[in-house]
């Protein structure tokens, strides 16, 4: 096995759960040759990413067909480990092998949806229309609710009528904006994963 | 994590307690297996199961849920009594010596200051002895009866090896042969890392079995050493992130907090925070509070953040009490919540008790939900029958359900167990009409900003002074966030020794957080990230994975937190005189003139270490503490309190005080504490946990995930299953006081029934994973059955231990 390229090791396991587990298990080549990549990843484009599950943060290589070119939609179809990031040396765990199936599964939302007070079903609703009524819906509760002063009028300037939970797999980034439209409202039930 | 992951492979004893790393962070397990292939190094699992951690163990031993503080006070005990502790290190680099006050005291489990009616404490006697130069009293020979190291040998002296046995069940022999090897990391030479995760956070005392382990590792030296530390893992990949930048209900950006509503002087609001030095000479790094602060404040209100409204104080909400999640479930099962906002978070199946989020999201008048797959909570207004057993007409609540981006649609950082922050970029377009979360809360804040611009309404001034100078107000950049929580100069900054020489022009990127000044000028959305996108650009985009001293230091590799340093306390690796303890894994060293080395030092660069600088700079005391003062709110020494449900009617530790029989400073809501199931109905002691093949609620979205682990089942040890006539692969119900869920019974040998005080306790293994959507077979929420009630400094929910009955179908 160790005389095998990783190409080589890649083919015959097929990049798969099993492959991946078995790199897992410490039968991976012992050298990431760097060679020209065939067959369709010689077509794709690489992109550099990290697994979304947990805190080991395995660096990721993911292949999508399109040059990235305007007009050219780029569709992700293989993921493999990043044999060059320091901690998991190309290797992904059962999880992180199926994340192509995450990108591409058929729950992953696609528009805007709304559910009316007692009602069984969803119905489309447009962007514009869903924030226009969340921003209105939020900003009728932050004004009949507002604590300016407590009891013993001290300034305290809280609005606890409405709460967040932000989420822990998004990036710094998404945290670093929500928390600063979330405080600058005024909110305290505001928590994310960190807790559970 | 104090250390990181590639660093495990420097250790010479591997402790995983309170985490299963080979299946719930199987890439990074590796490490541990590259420790005991090149480094020798010995590996130890305790665990209630015998998880696959624990089959590549040298030693396993099991233990019931929830005593972990008995193993590891058994273990403080073992090492004080056979003097097996790294006596420089405790001597120098701990609080051992600190005289602590007369009125403090410990009585049948409960420490001075209860208050049984409120369940807190008055933490007034928990501190140290000040002499007349207002620092605090020591005795370096630890003679005194009141330092800490004698309190704390008398603490643990109830924590034997045969209490241990009768409360955790771990027969003896093992629990000796177990101190003894890691008795054996107490020479300098040695090196223990301990690994846990949500096996200690998920208890209503998992913040004090975390201190315990703590305190053992400071015992034997093993803090702020190559191949030591403790160890974190944390569950998702940007919890770390998250925390950090403060999106807590009582925190802000870089572990600074939100004022307490008697806190209206903005003055006495740091100078708490800026706490001064409690011994001569010591740094106390949050002496710089106030720069932090105000660079936050510029940060997110730039002009009208100002030195005369005290940096725009008044614009942050003040608490009056913890806001945390199962506070905010509580009050909206009490209708006194409206609105409620879910970003990438299921709570439906993430917090406690099913039944009572239903109840509670039934009473809303709003719901948005931001995610990129269909979530439980999204749909609890479904019928699913019995998954999900819901009336829809009942249900009044608004939802909203906008679809976002993933990770792989995104550029961005998240930060890991390590603290580094990777960045990650862009492979293709979302689907449909899927949005970044960056640009939907842009949507709803500028709305809400143009409605209170345009009618004005409660304070407005927070909302229409908050900075937003980007590009495209309505898309802000990732690295336009980036380079703002980062931090730059708003004005230019002359040096401090001479004003004619100008540091950094106004405008441009700053190196670190040293940069920081308290008087406008600077801004840094996050002072702990300071640096992280610097003057020479995005340093969390850096590939270099160069090791250069082999020791797996790669610190060109993205950029950790703080100051991109790799092992936090590093200063501790070295004796007092600055010479490593251990040579062959060195991390820093005082070379006559400065600290440098394989890590960024964790010290003041400069300080001569016979000035006697301690090397816990972040504490005000310069060492670590034993004894922790107030910080923690059960008590200063950790102490064993049975699961809120036990098998046990007293806790065997202080028989003859209820009081002490769960966690006494722990927040219980009245119907909750009624919810609570009693060992005479629910005999059996049962515990959550992930798979190997599954992450949370996400993966039974997942087709490949689906596919080799299609259905739910719950893991019941082979005595449990004779003893009831539950065959393997039979359909079982699990009932808990709050519900029931029905599984495929898994008959396994990996759980060995536990004799805890003479009677026979079976534990039952829950894994989490399923719900009623996604393309796995639909399974009944595990939450269904766990208690509502969390740690009493966290809240984080006791799902490690609860009670529950198992039948078959
Ligand atoms: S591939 Fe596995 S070990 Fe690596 S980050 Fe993803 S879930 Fe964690």
């Amino acid at each position: 096995m160790s005389e095998m390229t990783r190409r080589q090791f890649l083919k015959i396991t097929g990049t798969t759960l099993v492959g991946s587990s078995l790199a897992l298990m410490g039968f991976s080549p012992g050298v990431a040759l760097a060679e020209v990549r065939e067959y369709k990843l010689t077509r794709a484009t690489e992109t550099r990413n990290t697994c979304p599950y947990c805190s080991v943060a395995c660096g990721i290589l993911m292949y999508s067909l399109g040059d990235r070119a305007k007009n050219a939609q780029s569709n992700i179809f293989h993921i493999e480990g990043d044999p060059d990031h320091p901690v998991n040396r190309g290797t992904l765990c059962p999880k992180g092998a199926g994340l192509v199936d995450f990108i591409h599964s058929e729950s992953r939302l696609k528009v805007p949806e709304y559910r009316a007070p007692g009602s069984d079903k969803w119905q489309r609703i447009s962007w514009n229309d869903a924030l226009d009524r969340i921003a209105k819906l939020m900003k009728a509760d932050r004004d009949a609710n507002f604590v300016a002063k407590n009891a013993d009028g001290l300034t305290v300037n809280r609005w606890l009528t409405t709460g967040m939970l932000a989420a822990s797999a998004s990036s710094n980034e998404v945290g670093y904006l929500t928390h600063k439209v979330a405080r600058s409202l005024g909110l305290l039930a505001f928590d994310n994963q960190a807790r559970v | 994590m104090t250390n990181h992951w590639v660093d495990i492979k420097n250790a010479d004893l591997v402790l995983i307690m309170g985490g299963n790393a080979a299946e719930a962070h199987p890439c990074g397990f590796k490490w541990v297996t590259e420790a005991k292939a090149h480094n020798k190094a010995k590996l130890i699992v305790v665990d209630p199961r015998f998880t696959r951690s624990a089959s590549v163990a040298d030693v396993y031993a099991p233990i019931r849920t929830g005593t972990d503080i008995v193993f590891l006070g058994g273990l403080i005990n073992y090492l004080l009594t056979n003097d097996k502790i790294q006596r420089e290190y405790v001597v120098n680099y701990t609080d051992l010596s600190f005289i602590v006050k007369d009125e403090f005291a410990f009585t049948d489990g409960i420490y001075s200051g209860y208050n049984v009616d409120k369940r807190s404490y008055d933490k007034s006697s928990w501190d140290y002895a000040r002499g007349d130069d207002g620092y605090v009293k020591t005795d370096p020979t630890l003679a005194d009866p009141r330092c800490v190291y004698n309190l704390l040998k008398q603490h643990y002296t109830r924590y034997t090896p045969e209490m241990v046995e009768r409360v955790c069940g771990t027969p003896k022999d093992k629990v000796l042969q177990i101190w003894d090897m890691i008795a054996s990391t107490a020479t300098p030479d040695r090196a223990m890392t301990i690994m846990y995760a949500l096996g200690w956070t998920q208890h209503s005392i998992g913040s004090q079995m975390i201190r315990t382990g703590a305190m053992v590792q400071l015992l034997l030296g093993n803090i702020g050493i190559s191949g030591g530390g403790m160890n974190a893992l944390r569950g998702h990949s940007n919890i770390q992130g998250l925390t950090d930048l403060g999106l807590m209900s009582n925190l802000l950006t870089g572990y600074m907090t939100l004022p307490g509503e008697k806190e209206q002087d903005f003055e006495a609001y740091i100078g708490l925070r800026a706490q001064k030095p409690l011994r001569p000479n010591q740094l106390s790094y949050w002496q710089n509070y106030r720069k932090f602060f105000v660079s936050f404040m510029k940060s997110w209100w730039g002009d009208a953040a100002t030195a005369e409204n005290n940096w725009a104080f008044d614009y942050l909400p003040k608490l009056d009490k913890q806001y945390d999640m199962l506070q905010a479930y509580e009050l909206m099962n009490q209708g006194k919540m409206n609105g409620y906002i879910c970003q990438g978070f299921n709570p439906l199946a993430a917090a406690p008790n099913k039944a009572k989020l239903s109840a509670s999201f039934s009473k809303l008048k709003y719901l948005v939900i931001m995610d990129p797959l269909a979530t439980e909570t999204s749909e609890f207004w479904k019928n699913y029958g019995p998954l999900n057993d819901v009336d829809s007409s009942k249900i009044q609540t608004e939802v909203f359900r906008l679809p976002t981006t993933c990770f792989a649609e995104e550029n961005g950082s998240l930060t890991n167990s390590s603290r580094w922050l990777q960045w990650h970029w862009k492979g293709a377009e979302p689907p449909g009409e899927a949005r970044s979360d960056l640009e939907i809360m842009a949507g709803l804040f500028l709305r809400m900003r143009d409605m209170y611009r345009k009618d004005g309404g409660a304070f407005a001034d927070p909302i229409v002074n908050l900075t937003w100078k980007y590009a495209q107000p309505h898309s802000p950049d990732p690295e336009e966030l980036a380079r703002e929580y980062s931090g730059n100069a708003l004005k230019d900054l002359a040096d401090p020794k001479d004003a004619t020489k100008i540091t950094r022009k106004a405008g441009e990127q700053l190196a670190g957080f040293a940069e920081l000044r308290d008087d406008g000028s600077t801004a840094s959305g996050c002072w702990i990230f300071c640096g992280a996108w610097g003057p020479t650009g995005n340093l969390m985009a850096r590939r270099d994975n160069a090791d250069p001293t082999g020791i797996g230091q790669t610190i060109n590799w993205a950029w950790a937190w703080p100051a991109n340093r790799r092992v936090l306390y590093n200063r501790a690796s070295c004796d007092p005189h600055g010479k490593p303890f251990n040579p062959k894994r060195k991390l820093i060293a005082w070379n006559g003139a400065a600290w440098a080395g394989a890590d960024i030092p964790d010290f003041k660069v400069d300080e001569n270490p016979e000035n006697g600088m301690g090397p816990f700079i972040m504490n005000p005391e310069g060492v670590a503490r034993f004894f922790a003062r107030a910080n923690m709110a059960e008590g200063p020494f950790p102490e064993h309190y049975e699961p809120f449900e036990s098998p046990l009617a007293t806790n065997p530790l202080n028989p003859n005080q209820p009081q002490a029989m769960n966690n006494p400073a722990a927040r219980v809501f009245a119907q909750d504490r009624e919810a609570f199931g009693k060992a005479d109905k629910f005999p059996h002691v049962a515990t959550t946990y992930r798979l190997t093949e599954h992450f949370h609620y996400w993966t039974k979205h997942v087709r490949l995930n689906a596919i080799v682990q299609p259905e739910q089942f719950v893991e019941i040890g082979a005595a449990l299953a004779d003893e009831l006539g539950i065959g393997n692969g039979s359909r079982v119900r699990v009932s808990s006081n709050r519900g029931h869920i029905e599984a495929v019974a898994m008959v396994t040998k990996r759980i060995k029934p536990l004799t805890i005080e003479g009677k026979t306790v079976h534990t039952v293994g829950v894994p989490i994973h399923w719900g009623f959507l996604g393309v796995a077979k639909p399974g009944y929420l595990a939450n269904t059955l766990t208690p509502f009630v969390g740690d009493a400094n966290t809240n984080t929910p006791e799902f490690k231990s609860f009670l529950v009955k198992v039948e078959k179908v």
